[in-house]
C-alpha cells in the first residue's frame, strides 16, 4: 500500500532538510502523501513517522487535528460551500442544499460514481465575493444556484483540468534552492524538483481568484 | 467626501498585471527597501518602525516595534510570519500574499534583519494553495536575484525563508498556536503569560509572529521614514489599514483607507467604497473588526475607523473585517452561525470553550427553529458568562486562549440590541425571516 514514492521521498527529505526540527516537516509531508495518494493511508503516515522518528499515533494524533486532511478516499473534486456569516448573508445555504440536490449527497458524503466530495466549509476568506465554493482548494467566487451547475459541468467534463489539480495538492511549485544562507546548499533540491515546475507558467490562469484581485483592485483604484 | 488621497501602502500593485512577478515588482522599485534597509543599522531600522508606531494588523493590534523590543537576548532568534488568515469575514492578508508575495517577502527579510533573525518561516494558511505557489514561486525567483539567501545583495547579511503550508485549523491563527503546527504538532494554543514567543517561541527560542500586512509595510516605511507613516492617521493608529469589507454592501471588497480619516459612514457608503446596503435596505447593526468583535449599531456609522474610537465605542478594530447587515438579518441566525464556528474550531483544551461552544450552538439553533424558550435568553448569559465572566468588553477570559471569549459578543450583542428579535423567536414559535431558513440537516460539526 502507498508509501512515498520515490520522488515523492527525495521531495520529502528536501523538507526535513529545511527546518532546525525534522518533525516541523510533519505537515509538509502529510500534504505530500495526500497529494499522491488523494487521502492519508495508514502506510502513508507510517512511512512519515519512520522519516521524522515519531511513532505512527503521533502522526495520526497530529493529521487529525487538522480539517484539510481525510483518512478515507474522497471523489476526485472535493466541493466545499462556504457557509460563514459573509456568504451566509448572501444566501449560502441556499448554495449548499442546491449543492446536495444536484450532487445527490449530503455534506460529508461523495458521489457514488466518486467525482465529488461535498463538504459545508468555513470561512475560505474570498467573503468579496460570497458565496463562494472552492474546488480541491481552488477558488470559485460569486456562485449562484447557476454558476454552481456550470461549475459542476465544466468539471465532469475535465474543462478546469488547468485550474484545479487533484485533491491534495497544494502547490505545484517547488522550491528550487535548499537552505542557502551558510553557502552551501544551492541547488540541493534540484533532483527532487527537475521533474516538477518551480516556477509555474499557469499560475496567471485561475480564473475566479484573478478577477477578484482585479475586482478589487478596481474599487481600489475607484476611490482615490 | 472624506477619503483622503493617502498612498496605498501595500495594495497598490493589487490588480496589476502579474503583480505577483519579480519583474512587475522590480518595475515599480520593488527590493529598494531591502537595499536601503541593508545600509542601515538594525536599531536604526527598528527606531523607524517604532517611530512609525505602526500596530500589529493581525488584530490583536499590539505596536510592531514594541514586540520586537521585548526579544529575549539569546540566540537563535526565529521570525515567524503568520499568513493564516481565517477570521470569518477577513480575506485582506489573501488577497496581499497571493497578489503580492514580494512586498510580503521584501517586508519579511527587513524585518528579520532589524531583530537578527536566523530563520524566517512564512506560515500561510493551507486553503490558500494559490497563495502558497505564487509565495514560493516568487520566493525562488528572490533567492535567483540574490535578495534571499547567502550574502543578501552582497551585504554580509544571510538569512533563508522557508513557506510553510497550514492545513485547516483557524486557531493557528493565534501565534502560540501557529508555532506548535509549525513545529509540526496539534495546534494548541501555549499557555502565557508569562513567557510570550518573543521570551520562548519557536523550538523554545525568542521569536517574533508578525502579520502578513504588518511587515509588507516595513519597505514603505524604510523607504519613507517612520515619520512619514506615523504622519497619516491619528493618534495610536497610524498610516493605512486594509479593511476586508463583506455583508450587505453593494461593492464589497478589500479597501485600504488611510486610519482615523474615514468613518463606518464612509466606508459602507461610500460610492468608491462600499457604495451602500444592497437593494437600497436598511443597515441594521455592523461587525467592525472580525466575528469576535461585539456589534454596533446604526448610531455608531459615524464614529472614525481607527483602533481607538471603535474600541471607545466597545468593540474593536481587530482583524479589519467590517460585515454590515441589512434588516433582512435574522441576528439569532447570524449569532448562531459566527458561534458554529468557533465552536468547530475550538481547539478542546479548554472547558469553557470546548463546552460552552456547543451550549451555545444548540439553544440558538432551537431558538431560531422556534423552539426556544423566555428563559433561553438568560440561559445563554449564563453561559456567555461562564466562558467570559461579565460578558464585557474586553473580554475577560477563563480559557488559554481568546477563541473561547470570541463567542460570547456575537450572542450578547443580539440579545441586549434585540431582545425582542429573540423573543418573537420564541413566542411566535418561528423565525420571522423567512424563507432564508436553517437546513433540516446540519453537517454534523
Amino acid at each position: 500500500m502507498p508509501r512515498l514514492n520515490p520522488g515523492n521521498l527525495h521531495r520529502a527529505r528536501d523538507l526535513i532538510a529545511l527546518y532546525p526540527e525534522p518533525r516541523s516537516a510533519l505537515i509538509p509531508i502529510l500534504h505530500l502523501l495526500q497529494e499522491q495518494d488523494g487521502y492519508l493511508t495508514d502506510d502513508g503516515m507510517t512511512h512519515a513517522a519512520e522519516l521524522l522518528d515519531l511513532a505512527s499515533a503521533e502522526v495520526r494524533g497530529t493529521a487529525s487535528f487538522y480539517d484539510m486532511f481525510h483518512f478515507e478516499p474522497v471523489g476526485k473534486y472535493l466541493v466545499a460551500v462556504c457557509t460563514n456569516i459573509a456568504c451566509m448573508l448572501q444566501g449560502a445555504y441556499r448554495l449548499l442544499e442546491h449543492a446536495e440536490e444536484r450532487l445527490g449527497v449530503a455534506p460529508g458524503g461523495t458521489t457514488s460514481d466518486g467525482l465529488f466530495t461535498l463538504e459545508d466549509a468555513e470561512c475560505l476568506a474570498l467573503c468579496g465575493n460570497a458565496p463562494c465554493v472552492t474546488v480541491n482548494w481552488r477558488f470559485f467566487g460569486d456562485v449562484d444556484l447557476q454558476g454552481f451547475d456550470d461549475l459542476v459541468d465544466d468539471l465532469k467534463a475535465g474543462r478546469l483540468d488547468q485550474e484545479v489539480p487533484p485533491h491534495g495538492t497544494v502547490s505545484r511549485v517547488d522550491r528550487s534552492v535548499g537552505l542557502a544562507a551558510t553557502g552551501a546548499a544551492t541547488g540541493a533540491v534540484a533532483h527532487a524538483g527537475a521533474a516538477r515546475s518551480q516556477s509555474h507558467p499557469d499560475l496567471a490562469t485561475h480564473r475566479s481568484t484573478t478577477a477578484t484581485a482585479s475586482m478589487n483592485a478596481a474599487h481600489l483604484d475607484d476611490h482615490t | 467626501m472624506t477619503i483622503t488621497d493617502a498612498p496605498r501602502i501595500v495594495t497598490r500593485r493589487l490588480g496589476k498585471p502579474a503583480s505577483w512577478t519579480l519583474a512587475a515588482y522590480l518595475a515599480d522599485g520593488g527590493y529598494q527597501g531591502l537595499r536601503a534597509a541593508l545600509a542601515m543599522t538594525p536599531d536604526q531600522i527598528h527606531d523607524q518602525v517604532n517611530t512609525a508606531n505602526i500596530l500589529g494588523r493581525g488584530g490583536a493590534g499590539f505596536e510592531a516595534g514594541r514586540k520586537w523590543g521585548m526579544l529575549a537576548p539569546s540566540k537563535p532568534v526565529y521570525l515567524t510570519i503568520n499568513g493564516d488568515e481565517s477570521e470569518p469575514a477577513t480575506f485582506k492578508d489573501h488577497a496581499l500574499i497571493e497578489g503580492d508575495p514580494h512586498q510580503l517577502i521584501e517586508g519579511s527579510l527587513i524585518c528579520a534583519y532589524a531583530i537578527g533573525a536566523s530563520q524566517i518561516f512564512v506560515y500561510v494558511r493551507g486553503e490558500f494553495p494559490l497563495a502558497i505557489e505564487r509565495l514560493q514561486s516568487a520566493l525562488n525567483e528572490a533567492y535567483e536575484y540574490g535578495a534571499v539567501g547567502h550574502e543578501i545583495f552582497g551585504s554580509g547579511f544571510s538569512i533563508d525563508i522557508v513557506v510553510h503550508p497550514g492545513a485547516g485549523a483557524y486557531i493557528c491563527g493565534e501565534e502560540t498556536a501557529l508555532l506548535e503546527s509549525l513545529e509540526g504538532k496539534r495546534g494548541y494554543p501555549r499557555i502565557k503569560p508569562p513567557f510570550f514567543p518573543a521570551a520562548i517561541g519557536l523550538y523554545g527560542a525568542p521569536t517574533i509572529v508578525n502579520n502578513v500586512e504588518t511587515v509588507s509595510n516595513l519597505p514603505w516605511v524604510v523607504l519613507n521614514g517612520g515619520t512619514d507613516f506615523a504622519a497619516l492617521g491619528e493618534g495610536r493608529s497610524t498610516g493605512t489599514k486594509l479593511l476586508a469589507l463583506a455583508g450587505h454592501v453593494k461593492r464589497p471588497g478589500n479597501y485600504e483607507l488611510e486610519w482615523a480619516k474615514a468613518t463606518f459612514r464612509d466606508l459602507i457608503f461610500d460610492p468608491g467604497l462600499g457604495g451602500g446596503i444592497r437593494d437600497g435596505n436598511e443597515l441594521k447593526v455592523i461587525i467592525p473588526g472580525g466575528v469576535s468583535s461585539p456589534w454596533l449599531g446604526p448610531e455608531k456609522l459615524d464614529i472614525s475607523l481607527s483602533n481607538e474610537s471603535i474600541a471607545a465605542a466597545g468593540s474593536m478594530a481587530g482583524s479589519g473585517s467590517v460585515i454590515p447587515m441589512d434588516h433582512t438579518t435574522c441576528v439569532v441566525r447570524a449569532a448562531w452561525r459566527i458561534v458554529r464556528f468557533f465552536h468547530r474550531e475550538s481547539c478542546g483544551q479548554c472547558t469553557p470553550c470546548r463546552e460552552g461552544g456547543g451550549w451555545l450552538e444548540k439553544i440558538l439553533e432551537r431558538v431560531e427553529r422556534g423552539q426556544g424558550r423566555e428563559s433561553d435568553l438568560d440561559l445563554l448569559m449564563d453561559v456567555c458568562d461562564n466562558i467570559s465572566p461579565g460578558v464585557a468588553w474586553p473580554p475577560a477570559q477563563t480559557t488559554i486562549c481568546v477563541l473561547g471569549p470570541s463567542m460570547p459578543p456575537s450572542v450578547a450583542a443580539g440579545i441586549q440590541m434585540f431582545r425582542d428579535e429573540y423573543l418573537t423567536h420564541v413566542r411566535e414559535g418561528r423565525c420571522p425571516f423567512p424563507p432564508d431558513r436553517l437546513p433540516l440537516r446540519l453537517a454534523r460539526v
